[in-house]
């Protein structure tokens, strides 16, 4: 079995990374998880969120924006909406992201039909803005 | 004999013309350059799309999601995707032909057929004819994005989940090399299942979160997505090799232009100046008589 997984990630824009990691951890649609090498066949949608993986002890994050993983065996293969590494986000536009959603919630009733849209926009600056290092 | 100064006006008029083909020609090839980079960046996406949708149908079968089961129904929904701009050879002019062709084909075959066209030009085309055209989607091929893909898919998931149309079908040009574009239909869902055994029912069945009904009913429209996404990046590089061809025919013709009036231009200044000798010469005889 190897001792490693190869982790692909890929938006409909590009290819993001190909390469052979120790450990993913994904952000799974009920909650978090961990894939190591020999995971067993696996299918998942993914809400927003941090994907981080390990190669030796260099831990790198990356914002998702949802998405699909699929698991097999000794690879990982992320089909994400959005996917930005920590390194390339710029935390002070994602803060102004969440500020303009925030504000947008506070004007919006729970029925609206944006109120999913703008929570999404939400979830999203949050999270860049986390694997962005900020606040 | 043709007006030398007429002749003078023409040529620099065929001029202007050449330099503009000529830099149409060159924007289109820079343009076709970046609109290939584009479909190479999106294939990986969509090969990775491919395999997990083929790869859960397999194990779904048929009746999992209502986009893979075929129906009895024969009401088709027609996607056209022409471009925007004209100027690019027969681009916009055989798609939309041989969708007319078809139109008048089927007619007796299908129950009914749904137009939904992207590009000014196809539009037009349609409008001209009288055709109703359901939905026009115009100005996203200047820089198609994801999301144009996205409320495209929408449009038709939508209406083929309620009912309103039991196949999809889109026309477009293929991208088959920068100076070769070909017309292709090609059906779109419900989605066909490659029955290649390999992927058949004893591999192991996913873990699935959370559960096999949802991801595909999450997936399958992405999956969509992606098609209509390549497609729409696709006939977007074809568009700008189809001018490319055409400018660069253009300006050759220009060319050619320009050699023959330049001939035509001496010639008839030659025959000015020899009909002014004569009229000397013969005026020297006439006065010496």
């Amino acid at each position: 079995m190897a001792s490693t997984i190869r982790l692909e990630l890929v938006t409909p824009e590009r290819l993001v990374l190909s390469e052979e990691v120790d450990e993913v951890v994904l952000p799974g649609y009920e909650g978090e998880f961990g894939v190591l090498p020999g995971h067993t066949q696996y299918l998942a949608i993914l809400n927003i969120g941090m994907l981080w993986y390990r190669k030796g002890s260099a831990v790198t994050r990356i914002a998702l924006g949802g998405g699909f993983a699929e698991v097999n065996h000794d690879r990982v293969v992320v089909m994400a909406d959005t996917a930005e590494r920590s390194d390339e986000i710029d935390v002070e536009r994602a803060q102004r992201a969440r500020d303009r959603a925030e504000a947008r919630l506070k004007e919006l009733s729970m029925d609206d039909d944006t109120y999913a849209k703008a929570h999404a926009e939400l979830e999203r600056a949050l999270v860049r803005m986390a694997a962005g290092g900020g606040e | 004999m043709a007006n030398l100064r007429a002749i003078r006006k023409r040529v620099s008029s065929v001029k202007s013309t050449q330099q503009i083909t000529r830099a149409m020609k060159m924007v289109s090839a820079a343009k076709l350059r970046r609109a290939q980079d584009a479909i190479n960046a999106a294939r990986p996406y969509a090969r990775r799309m491919r395999e997990v949708v083929q790869a859960v149908a397999a194990r779904a079968g048929e009746d999992a999601h209502p986009l893979l089961a075929a129906r009895e129904g024969k009401k088709l929904a027609l996607l056209v995707v022409t471009s925007d701009r004209g100027l690019a050879g027969s681009f916009n002019a055989g798609l939309t032909r041989a969708v007319h062709r078809f139109l008048i084909e089927h007619r007796g075959e299908y129950e009914e057929i749904t137009l939904f066209v992207v590009g000014r030009k196809g539009r037009d085309f349609f409008r001209r004819r009288e055709i109703p055209i359901r939905k026009e989607y115009l100005g996203v091929l200047g820089s198609v994005s994801h999301s144009h893909a996205e409320a495209i898919a929408n449009d038709l998931v939508g209406g083929f989940l309620a009912g309103e149309f039991d196949e999809v079908q889109i026309a477009f040009n293929e991208f088959r090399s920068a100076i070769s574009q070909a017309v292709r239909f090609e059906k779109m869902f419900p989605i066909a299942l490659e029955s290649s055994g390999k992927d058949g029912g004893d591999e192991v069945d996913y873990l699935y979160e959370p559960s096999r009904k949802e991801i595909l009913a999450a997936l399958l429209p992405k999956y969509v997505q992606t098609m209509i996404l390549r497609i729409l990046l696709e006939s977007v590089a074809g568009e700008h090799g189809a001018r490319m061809t055409a400018m660069d025919s253009a300006t050759n013709n220009s060319v050619d232009m320009i050699a023959r009036l330049t001939l035509q231009m001496n010639r008839a200044r030659q025959a000015t100046i020899t009909t002014e000798l004569t009229e000397i010469v013969s005026g020297a005889e006439a006065l010496k008589g």
